[in-house]
């Protein structure tokens, strides 16, 4: 029996890296998966070795339109939709001295306004038959870094976006609950993308190395675990919760 | 079920009612092997039954180092090692207040639910470092991060227990040997505890409609929803998770 037979998910940057794993891992736990992503052959790839349980749609969470055919498409391929998992999102590095507008703009557009797209269009399908929204925050939501200016910002924006949803459909009484994940460092495309940018990238990797007391690199895999439970029926009393998962970096 | 706890050992304390018995079911379920802890005899008897072969039961007062000594010797003497403790034991006191506060009540309180605690993760480190890594689940509580008026010393413990864990984690990560340790913060949750203090009640039905209505969910948990998130601590799927505080509690604190 499947943790979590019975749902229909979508995925946003499903594609590659988190949203990929968490993809994988809703199937294989039984549930139908659409992937959206801007990476169409990426998404496709991901979707094709998943196989009859997964489908691709492309995504671009910062046009309203893009969402809406998303929607459709989730609800055309499996006849329904209950589970959400906002994972689109993007890294830059910048203070609030060398960010441009430009970079904060697209940071919100994509990691805070996309989120709030996708919890909107959610909770309207999700309110009569129930759902599960998870958003990707990050430690970086919780502990600001001064070099991730408006990535931190974005990130806390998630994390109070998600208790607000949540207090939301509580109060109304529809059994949709709405959580977010906070990631420690995770081995993902992204990351390796920003340190590829950066001047010293091997000495940045090594102090990103030193924030998390378990000595150990975070994988995919270990936010899909997370993702899975909430995703599950097992977690039917958690709603507006921030779960970490950070290899013990907010622990001191 | 599924496997995910395949050839682990646990030791639950409080294992004989609530979130401690429910813990011990789930984690047997899922392959584990348990030792189940408790004062009560009766109870923990009875949990020790329901898994059969897979568990035996200890008793084990939380506040005596002894006690602790002697019973993590029986889980190595019995099952050879020790991968899992989950520090669930626990007592709540009522109309306990600061203006009104009773020192023996805070003693107890204390002693049981921080100090107890406190001594499991002592004891439980060496075995785990032998077994090449565990994982400590400590009880904690939706008030250790609000305040409620009426418990003191229950708020006080339980915050206490929030950053030992973090303490602990930090430690062992820092030692790279492997050991994990995290909180859990369940909403109030109809176990036994919060059973007898309504029954203590003359409003009974009022007070657990005002209970119900701090969660935004308007409900309270029961001992399975703290139980699957127990399972998914001592697993290793929470393999990069250390330090956390993981709320379970119907939208609490959420606002």
């Amino acid at each position: 029996m499947g943790r979590c037979d019975g749902k229909v998910a979508l995925v946003t940057g499903g594609a590659s890296g988190i949203g990929a794993a968490c993809a994988r891992m809703l199937a294989q736990q039984g549930a139908r998966v659409i992937i959206a992503d801007r990476d169409e052959a990426g998404g496709r790839k991901v979707a094709g070795e998943i196989g009859d349980a997964a489908g691709f749609v492309a995504l671009d969470v910062a046009s309203q339109a893009s969402w809406d055919a998303a929607v459709a498409a989730t609800l055309e391929a499996f006849g329904g939709w209950n589970v959400l998992i906002n994972c689109a999102g993007i890294l830059r590095y910048g203070s609030i001295e060398s960010e441009t507008m430009d970079d904060w703009r697209q940071i919100m557009e994509i990691n805070v306004k996309g989120t709030w797209r996708g919890c909107k269009l959610a909770v309207t399908h999700m309110k009569a038959g129930g759902g599960s929204i998870v958003n990707l925050s990050s430690i970086a939501g919780i502990e600001a870094g001064a070099d991730l200016c408006a990535y931190s910002t974005s990130k806390g924006a998630v994390r109070l976006l998600t208790k607000s949803v949540a207090l939301y459909c509580a109060e109304h009484g529809w059994q949709v609950r709405c959580n977010s994940v906070h990631p420690g460092i995770i081995e993902t495309p992204m990351l390796h993308s920003y340190f590829a940018e950066r001047e010293d990238p091997q000495g940045e990797r090594e102090a990103w190395d030193q924030v998390m007391p378990l000595g150990i690199r975070g994988e995919p895999e270990d936010i899909g675990h997370m993702v899975v439970y909430l995703a599950s029926d097992e977690s039917r009393l958690v709603t507006g919760a921030e779960m970490v998962v950070d290899g013990g970096a907010m622990a001191r | 079920m599924n496997g995910r706890l395949k050839n682990k050992v646990a030791l639950v304390t409080g294992g004989a009612s609530g979130f401690g018995r429910q813990s011990a079911l789930r984690l047997a379920e899922e392959g584990a092997l348990v030792c189940v802890a408790d004062l009560n005899e009766a109870g923990g008897e009875e949990t020790a039954a329901m898994l059969g072969p897979r568990g035996f039961f200890r008793r084990h007062d939380v506040t005596q180092e002894d006690d602790w000594i002697a019973t993590i010797k029986a889980v190595l003497d019995r099952f050879s090692k020790l991968d899992v403790l989950v520090n669930s034991a626990g007592v709540a006191a009522a109309a306990d207040n600061i203006e009104d506060a009773d020192d023996a009540v805070w003693d107890l309180v204390m002693d049981v639910n921080l100090t107890g605690t406190y001594l499991g993760c002592r004891h439980a480190i060496a075995p785990m470092r032998r077994a090449g890594g565990g994982s400590i689940i400590n009880l904690a509580s939706v008030l250790a991060l609000k305040g409620e008026g009426g418990a003191l010393a229950y708020c006080a413990s339980k915050g206490g227990v929030r950053l030992l864990t973090k303490s602990v984690a930090v430690h062992c990560g820092n030692q790279r040997n492997n050991i994990r340790c995290n909180a859990i913060c369940p909403g109030y949750m109809l176990t036994g505890m919060l059973r007898e203090f309504l029954d203590n009640l003359n409003d009974r039905e009022g007070e657990h409609a005002r209970i119900a209505a701090m969660h935004a969910l308007g409900r309270l948990g029961d001992a399975d929803d703290i139980a699957q998130m127990v399972l998914y601590l001592a697993s290793d799927e929470s393999k990069f998770v250390t330090g956390a505080e993981m709320v379970v509690d119907g939208g609490f604190t959420a606002g």
